[in-house]
């Protein structure tokens, strides 16, 4: 089967090597690595490189033009615009309140997010760790929605949690009231923050899985002969080895979660009012939404984040070639 | 039960139940409701009817009202309580205010019976709709977006494996000037996110005149730094001794890398394959982007646009939703294992 699959492939390729053979007998071992080089360089300078340089090129412009050498140049107006603030904890003070209601509605998610999150992941580690039966099982339960899309994993929710929905339903049999969950400004943002959780804990509940495994199993053995608690063990040897994986754990989860987007714009919109508008929405609807265009000010505002992503991208790579280090 | 102890907990020693054994279970059948359950709601629902949807309390099999034929017309059936005390089956011709005018299918020309609405309940039978998931097929564009997102993955999936190996193959493979260069950059650019580029990405995909196709959906995920990184680490692992044992048979450099360097890092290709599939069917923000023709959108995006309009027909949605869903459930059923490990291993994604 997975012969006739390749058949054609291999045909392919063996066409593509005739002239390749006379390239490589023109320029050297040097053209051929080039030559393997070149499509994903190509693919990734275009996509990739050239829009990070342009970025900053656009937060100085203004207008709504998209092509570049339809914009004036404006200096530094989008980010005086965006970090004019009396007072920074307060959106409204701000000449730009949306983006300081994304700003901050972003910062509650991550520490939340990130807190029950992980506080999740590492029992359902812990969990999945002891000996129980069909593990392989029990792991794949958690990781599951992972896979899922964030359209599907917004519509399962908005299914569930929508006003005749099944958690209304469970609600009742508890003898309690029905609670408008997305319509809601606080229970619309702890939906979003815990179908985040929902969706995203099975993978960060795999790498500390991956940590717990790697313990060496005497430790514990020790521990026992010695008749230390099981607590106490758990903060004497499991914690401190697990500590690497689990600040890999921390950085990653923090990086994904100041993106969030996808399933909370599915789950509610941003809404209800703004309380559950982050910064990539911010950044998507300054940039495209047709009423407030502003590419230069949706350029200014996603500096800003990348700027945020690049020191928590710099500690996860301190911290994981420190963990590399370790093992 | 025996088995269970047997195999119990911290020490399995055989002292019987420790509170955490319980804890455990706990947790494990909990979360596997909190984790399967919600997609198994979506699935049951997804073969409601629009009425049987808009019930509540809801039930969770797909319960639909009984009819029966009379005179060229489906009318609905109902069990009745006559004023008499008798029970009966009858279906409904109309209905006018709080009463109803009802007939015995069995006797449909005789004269109807006027029943207050409050003596009678439905009929109702498990019903799969199952014209939730033909409907949109053939009247909406759901058999467009279906094709176009499977256009999208299959390319990318394609053209991501063939690029990301071949710039692996050279990184891995040769020693030349810049090679840690370009590692560093690839390295450092594993984290940017689309979310910061999304604005002078959109004008390069317009300048280069993909705007509104599915190509300029396609090419900018396929150069993803994490596909290099992951097939570099695996082909490091290859020995350098094969490819000169190749070079010594005058094995160009093109047939190394397709003859034995591909073959040999078969296992870390299935690992980007499968997360390739996964990413490209799932995204959403990109191709919401640079996507604005009807007839161009994919699965996601035509099902976001039709959960947003204002009346929402539930009824289509979820079971698009589930379509949406099944190439995902296929992927995690059978390659669970090579998943699981290739994010233990790698911590990619």
């Amino acid at each position: 089967m997975g012969h006739y699959l390749t058949a054609p492939l291999r045909w392919l390729a063996q066409v593509i090597g005739i002239p390749l053979r006379g390239w490589q007998r023109m320029t050297g071992q040097g053209g051929m690595i080039a030559l393997f080089l070149l499509p994903n360089m190509a693919i990734f300078t275009v996509f990739v490189l050239i829009p990070l340089g342009m970025n900053a090129l656009y937060s100085t412009t203004g207008g709504v033009e998209f092509f570049l050498a339809d914009r004036p140049y404006v200096g530094s107006e989008h980010y005086q615009r965006l970090l004019d603030c009396e007072n920074y904890l307060q959106p409204r003070s701000c000449r730009d309140d949306m983006f300081w209601v994304a700003v901050w509605n972003t910062a509650r998610f991550v520490i939340f997010q990130v807190g029950i999150m992980t506080l999740v992941a590492m029992i359902t580690a812990i969990i999945l760790n002891r000996a129980i039966p069909a593990k392989a099982f029990w792991r794949a339960v958690f990781f599951f929605p992972v896979l899922l899309s964030p359209v599907v994993v917004g519509l399962i929710w908005r299914w569930i949690l929508q006003r005749q929905g099944l958690a209304n339903l469970g609600m009742v049999e508890l003898g309690l009231e029905p609670v408008n969950w997305l319509t809601d400004r606080f229970w619309a943002f702890a939906a979003a923050v815990g179908v985040s959780v929902w969706a995203h804990m099975g993978f960060y509940t795999l790498i500390l899985l991956a940590g717990l495994q790697a313990i060496p199993r005497d430790l514990y053995e020790a521990a026992e002969m010695d008749g230390t608690p099981p607590f106490r063990t758990f903060y004497r040897i499991t914690l401190p080895l697990l500590m690497p994986n689990l600040l890999v754990v921390l950085v990653l989860a923090l990086i994904r979660a100041v993106q969030i987007f996808d399933e909370a714009y599915v789950l509610t919109g941003g809404g209800p009012g703004t309380s559950t508008m982050f910064m990539t929405q911010y950044i998507y609807e300054s940039g495209f939404a047709n009423l407030l265009r502003n590419p230069g000010l949706a350029a200014a505002a996603s500096i800003l984040m990348a700027l945020v992503l690049v020191v928590l991208t710099l500690i996860q790579l301190w911290l994981s070639r420190r963990a590399g280090g370790n093992r | 039960m025996r088995w269970l102890i047997a195999r119990r907990g911290r020490t399995g020693d055989g002292r019987g139940w420790h509170w955490t054994d319980i804890a455990t279970w706990i947790w494990l059948i909990g979360g596997t409701i909190i984790m399967f359950g919600p997609a198994i709601w979506l699935v049951m629902s997804s073969f409601k009817t629009p009425a049987a949807l808009a019930e509540f309390p809801p039930t969770m099999l797909p319960y639909a009202q009984q009819t029966v034929e009379i005179e060229g017309a489906e009318k609905p059936l109902y069990t009745v309580t006559l004023e008499d005390g008798t029970v009966k089956t009858m279906a409904e011709l109309r209905r006018v205010g709080i009463v109803a005018q009802m007939v015995d299918p069995e006797a449909p020309d005789a004269e109807p019976a006027r029943v207050n609405i409050a003596d009678r309940t439905a009929v109702r039978d498990v019903d799969f709709a199952t014209e939730n998931y033909s409907e949109p097929f053939m009247r909406f564009d759901f058999f467009l977006f279906l094709r176009n997102s499977v256009f999208v993955t299959v390319m990318a999936t394609i053209i991501t494996l063939l690029t990301n190996s071949m710039a692996a193959f050279a990184l891995s493979k040769y020693e030349f000037r810049g090679r840690n260069a370009v590692m560093l950059l690839i390295i450092a650019t594993l984290m940017v996110p689309l979310s910061v580029i999304l604005v002078p990405l959109y004008s390069v995909v317009s300048a280069t005149g993909l705007l509104n196709s599915l190509w300029g959906v396609i090419l900018p995920t396929v150069a993803t730094p994490t596909g290099v990184f992951l097939l570099r680490q695996y082909m490091l692992t290859i020995p350098d001794e094969l490819l000169d044992a190749a070079r010594m048979d005058h094995a160009s450099e093109w047939q190394i890398y397709w003859r034995i360097v591909l073959p040999l890092a078969a296992p870390a290709l299935a690992v980007l394959a499968i997360f390739s599939v996964v990413w490209r069917w799932n995204d959403f923000l990109w191709p919401l982007v640079v996507l604005s023709r009807m007839e161009l959108y994919t699965l996601q995006i035509g099902l976001n646009t039709f959960a947003g309009e204002l009346n929402v027909q539930w009824h289509y949605i979820l079971a698009m939703t589930v379509v949406a869903m099944i190439p995902v459930v296929v992927v995690f059923v059978f390659l669970q294992r090579f998943i699981t490990a290739g994010i233990a291993g790698t911590g990619l994604k």
